[in-house]
């Protein structure tokens, strides 16, 4: 009976969000484990600032993914909340002297309320007009960036201060700043994998797999797409605002459509809608773009043949990710 | 010197002229846009891509092989379709079954890829390419100085427009296309290939883009980012249009064009987000677009 209910091929082939058996969650918490230990780990193999980028575009990307491998909407101007917030922690912590941790939690603010904005927009339409008005808006927040006064323009916000967490630990080391940047980490993956397992998350598969049933049953199903956007908006956002503080620099090149394009593709190799996909994604993307830096523009022509491979020969592992709806 | 609302007419006149050449692009690459997704339903993101690679095919054909502007203007276009024709047959082609989101990442991936070619060969900097001699000089108005070579693309743009409307809604083949956008399977039943009618409208749309490079090559300098956001600007008004209609995308481009020239005149910060702006405000009271249907 089991197929028909869920046949094999049925689109929701993607790991089921509700860990049923006992044997399920046991791999589910090792999965978890097992990133916490490397997470300790990995520094003492791997040059810890590379890391903290990896992990920085892994929330990103996770993130995004919420989005996209849940909410099923692909959005294509996400750089606008990465980017955006970055600008904003970014001067929070050199112009008005914040704590690490308060201008951090100013840029995911400040991209929570742009989400509002964008989100209300594009929601208005599905699928295909969805990607382009997200990535057309994420194109306003650019130039914006590039005319404001506070964002310096072609030079960015340079030299921001790393400051003290909490007024007590000083980042300038970089084995505390690893610790914070990935306590962020793990809160924030937690805090998407309890979303996916709540009624909330549910419903959105709902939506996901059926929207017009999901509107039938009741679900209010507009605001549970900007409910997700926001809260994709947000989490990315405090991805960019972490990544302002390791770094000591917001610039154009976060805001651009390049980063959008950036994130799809991380999620695209580690596979939309698994949930730990994204992760191994950006190391993959991110290790390459620092192995092909000094090729130019070879890095640009590999993504794009990586775009074009991941979707030519493996659509259908990925089919399942996305809802069957489709733009018409 | 005359002034209108404050501003030099001169000024406004040469603004509202930038703005009807910029006007002449977006028309043609948002034709091409819509009349690929017409039929594929595919929204085409390498159009920039093809559009910069009509300008190079146009830069390589006067500096490798001594080929002038005017036989650029039928071969340049020629070789983007016949690349375009290939991409769709063996890749774009296998993906029409699949979420057409697919297909937005895969030319995506094709543009990022065209791009990062020609930035690697021939560098990131604009290369010059000269207006053609017949085309030099201008005309002296009376109320500004018009470039013969820019009163030319107005008016085979409008010309190119114009002909791609009447080939679609006036001839046979474009009967087929209209019939195929409709219903596909009806139209195959009745023994009409729409496969290769697919792969003629990609070939067909990409090839205007390329055209739109040619034209575009003495105008701006020829470089490999000159699609990359040009593109974005014309997804916005093809959201702004809509894509129901061939003409719509045609005035929606023209106009848009206009109202960014006319911006840059009364308020040049806000010149380069006018049309997103735009899209927003269009998005809140019509979000099917101006000449959409409801979906």
């Amino acid at each position: 009976m089991s197929d028909v209910v869920q046949s094999p091929a049925s689109p929701s082939s993607l790991p089921d969000s509700r860990a049923k058996t006992p044997k399920a969650i046991r791999l589910y918490l090792g999965v978890l484990l097992g990133i916490a230990a490397a997470l300790v780990a990995l520094p003492f193999a791997v040059y810890p600032i590379f890391l903290m980028k990896v992990l920085c575009f892994a929330l990103f990307a996770l993130a995004f993914n919420l989005l996209l491998g849940f909410g099923g909407l692909l959005s294509f101007g996400h750089a606008a909340f990465f980017g955006g917030a970055a600008y904003v922690s970014a001067h929070a912590a050199k112009v008005w002297g914040l704590n690490p941790e308060a201008a951090i939690a100013c840029g995911a603010l400040a991209s929570m309320g742009l989400g509002v904005i964008i989100g209300w927009l594009a929601i208005r339409r599905q699928g295909i007009y969805f990607a382009m008005i997200t990535l057309a808006l994420a194109q306003l927040v650019y130039f914006a960036c590039l005319q404001a006064k506070f964002t310096g323009g072609e030079d960015g916000v340079q030299g921001v201060p790393r400051g003290h967490l909490f007024g007590l630990f000083n980042l300038a080391d970089d084995r505390v700043l690893y610790a914070m940047v990935a306590a962020i980490f793990m809160a924030g993956l937690l805090a998407i994998l309890r979303v996916i397992h709540s009624p909330f998350g549910q419903a959105l598969k709902a939506i996901r797999e059926n929207e017009a049933r999901a509107t039938s049953l009741g679900f209010r199903v507009e605001r549970y797409k900007l409910a997700v956007f926001i809260l994709s908006a947000t989490l990315a956002g405090t991805a960019g605002a972490t990544k302002a503080v390791v770094f000591q620099l917001a610039s154009l090149t976060d805001v651009h459509w390049a980063t959008s394009g950036a994130v799809i593709l991380m999620t695209l190799v580690g596979g939309m809608g698994t949930l730990f996909g994204p992760i191994v994604g950006a190391f993959v993307v991110v290790g390459m773009e620092s192995y092909l830096a000094p090729f130019g523009a070879w890095l640009t022509i590999v993504e794009g043949l990586i775009f074009v491979t991941c979707v030519i020969l493996f659509p259908n592992g990925f089919v399942g990710a996305l809802a069957k709806k489709t733009a018409r | 010197m005359s002034t209108i609302f404050g501003i030099p007419s001169n000024a406004l006149f040469s603004q509202l002229l930038v703005g009807l050449i910029n006007g002449s692009f977006y028309a043609m690459l948002s034709l091409g846009l819509s009349i690929i997704f017409g039929l594929l339903n595919v929204i085409n993101f390498a159009h920039g891509a093809m559009y910069m690679a009509g300008a190079f095919v146009a830069w390589i054909l006067l500096n490798e092989a001594g080929i002038g502007y005017w036989w650029s203007l039928l071969l340049a276009p020629l070789v983007v379709g016949l690349f375009g024709a290939a991409f769709e047959r063996l890749l774009l082609a296998r993906l029409y079954k699949i979420d057409h989101l697919y297909s937005l990442l895969l030319t995506f991936g094709l543009a990022l890829i065209i791009q990062g070619s020609f930035r690697q060969v021939y560098g990131s900097s604009g290369l010059p390419y000269a207006i053609p001699a017949a085309l030099s000089g201008g005309q002296k108005l009376p109320f500004m100085f018009l470039p013969n070579y820019r009163a030319w693309v107005v008016v085979a743009s409008l010309s190119v427009c114009v002909a791609t409307w009447l080939l679609i809604e006036k001839t046979k083949l474009g009967a087929y296309l209209r019939a195929a956008t409709e219903n596909p399977a009806l139209v195959e039943a009745f023994g009409v290939n729409v496969s290769l009618l697919r792969t003629m409208t990609y070939a067909f749309g990409v090839g205007l883009a390329g055209l739109a490079g040619v034209l575009a090559a003495p105008i701006y300098s020829v470089s490999p980012s000159m699609g990359a956001d040009t593109v974005i600007v014309v997804f916005a008004i093809v959201v702004i249009g809509g894509m129901g209609s061939i003409l719509g995308s045609i005035v929606t481009g023209f106009g848009l064009g206009l109202i960014e020239g006319m911006t840059k005149v009364f308020y040049p910060q806000a010149a380069s987000t006018a049309v997103f702006v735009i899209m927003a405000l269009v998005l809140i009271m019509k979000p099917a677009g101006l000449f959409g249907r409801a979906s």
